[in-house]
């Protein structure tokens, strides 16, 4: 799978948990093959104009899919295969 | 018999045969004190948090937002307050929760009634309350909180201080309405287990330190010893008792076993709740972080009101109680 648009973000405001989920996430995607980029954001802003108020949060595609915690590998795969 | 009698067992055991302390010495009291308090306050702080974590993940702030987008003033007040309580609270979140709610069109007031009401009704605060003084403190420590967060608002509110939030604030708008994605209930239990984790790890150093020195005071400080520094009858004990709460916001866990040795000795109940409302609710690192968002006079208005109404309470409490 090679998708040129997709995009991954992972909103935060660098936070220790924020910092864990970024880590899982491009351990993820690394693991599921797929050829996306993962950003780390930390503007504050952006999380707010996105809609949620709580960090850290998983985007897929600017939109958020996980909010506010920190589920394990096998969840973050399976949300990003869903929103992808 | 108390839930916590296994609890009491095993602290007798451990002082008088493991560690072969002879009963009846201030260091066996002291000892057993130690054992039994840190052994019940955390099995009390991983229980509730554990609980109040999987409640907290059906009211999301999102949630709250919208809900308060659609109050009134005065009730929102009041509506705010109460979410406040059940809402977790760190200073990092300040900033995200600050520009939702105003953006998103919630008045001002409303965002200061829970921005009071957050950090100062939490749970840690509470079971520890529960914990040394009975629920009957607890309660008060609740319903007062509640009052001077609605209170802080209202005038917060009727100040008209809209220019002294920082104008960038004002010059984006969100929608209140969001979609934020549904979770399972595996999702609310790993959510929950690890917010208990991490605030145990967090806390449960300062639950130990505090515990030990109150320990300490409860075996070898003679009763009523503090009376005379900071009994009801001295009038500067409530003020004195704010100031020092301002800096120990992260000590929170630690300073609520402490003061429970105090009281013990003496200092009285109004002062005890004005110092655990301004070591939760008037913190200065969250101060700072305010700042990014808003002019530093109103937070030293919010800092003020607050502080004021947190006095206020504990001349009360020494009053009443």
């Amino acid at each position: 799978m090679n998708n040129n648009n997709a995009k991954i973000e992972v909103l935060g405001s660098g936070c220790s948990t924020c910092e864990k989920l970024y880590k899982i996430t491009k351990e993820a995607v690394s693991e599921l093959g797929v050829a996306v980029k993962v950003d780390y954001v930390k503007d504050v802003q952006r999380i707010v104009q996105m809609g949620p108020m709580q960090s850290p949060v998983l985007a897929v595609n600017g939109k958020p899919a996980l909010v506010g915690f920190t589920p394990d590998m096998e969840k973050i795969k399976k949300v990003i295969q869903d929103n992808l | 018999m108390s839930i916590f009698y296994p609890v009491q067992l095993l602290a007798d055991w451990l002082t008088y045969s493991v560690f072969g302390i002879a009963q009846k010495t201030l260091l066996a009291s002291a000892v057993n004190f130690f054992i039994f308090d840190t052994i019940k306050i955390l099995i009390l702080l991983s229980v509730i948090i554990f609980t109040v974590s999987v409640i907290r993940s059906f009211l999301s702030p999102e949630k709250i937002r919208f809900i308060l987008s659609h109050k009134n003033k005065y009730t929102g007040n009041a509506v705010a307050s109460l979410l406040g309580i059940v809402t977790p609270f760190c200073s990092c979140s300040a900033i995200p929760l600050f520009l939702g709610f105003v953006q998103a069109g919630v008045p001002l007031g409303t965002t200061f009634s829970f921005l009071v009401a957050s950090p100062m009704i939490n749970e840690v605060a509470l079971v520890l309350l529960f914990g040394m003084f009975g629920w009957r403190i607890a309660l008060i420590y609740i319903a007062s909180g509640l009052v001077i967060a609605i209170l802080s608002g209202i005038i917060i509110g009727r100040m008209k201080v809209e220019d002294l939030v920082e104008s960038f604030v004002y010059q984006n708008s969100i929608n209140a309405k969001t979609d934020i994605p549904n979770m399972t209930w595996p999702d609310r239990f790993a959510y929950a287990r690890d917010y208990t984790w991490d605030i145990i790890k967090k806390v449960w150093i300062y639950v130990v330190i505090g515990i030990g020195v109150g320990a300490l005071i409860h075996g070898y400080v003679p009763a009523d010893f503090l009376a005379q520094y900071a009994g009801s009858g001295k009038w500067y004990a409530v003020p004195l008792a704010v100031l020092i709460g301002i800096p120990l916001y992260s000590n929170a866990a630690g300073v609520i076993p402490l003061v429970g040795a105090l009281t013990e000795k003496g200092v009285s109940m109004g002062t005890t709740l004005a110092f655990m409302m301004a070591v939760t609710a008037l913190s200065l690192p969250e101060f700072m972080i305010l700042k990014r968002v808003m002019k530093t006079r109103l937070v030293l208005i919010f800092a003020g009101i607050v502080g004021v109404g947190i006095i206020f309470t504990g001349y009360l409490f020494n009053w009443i109680l």
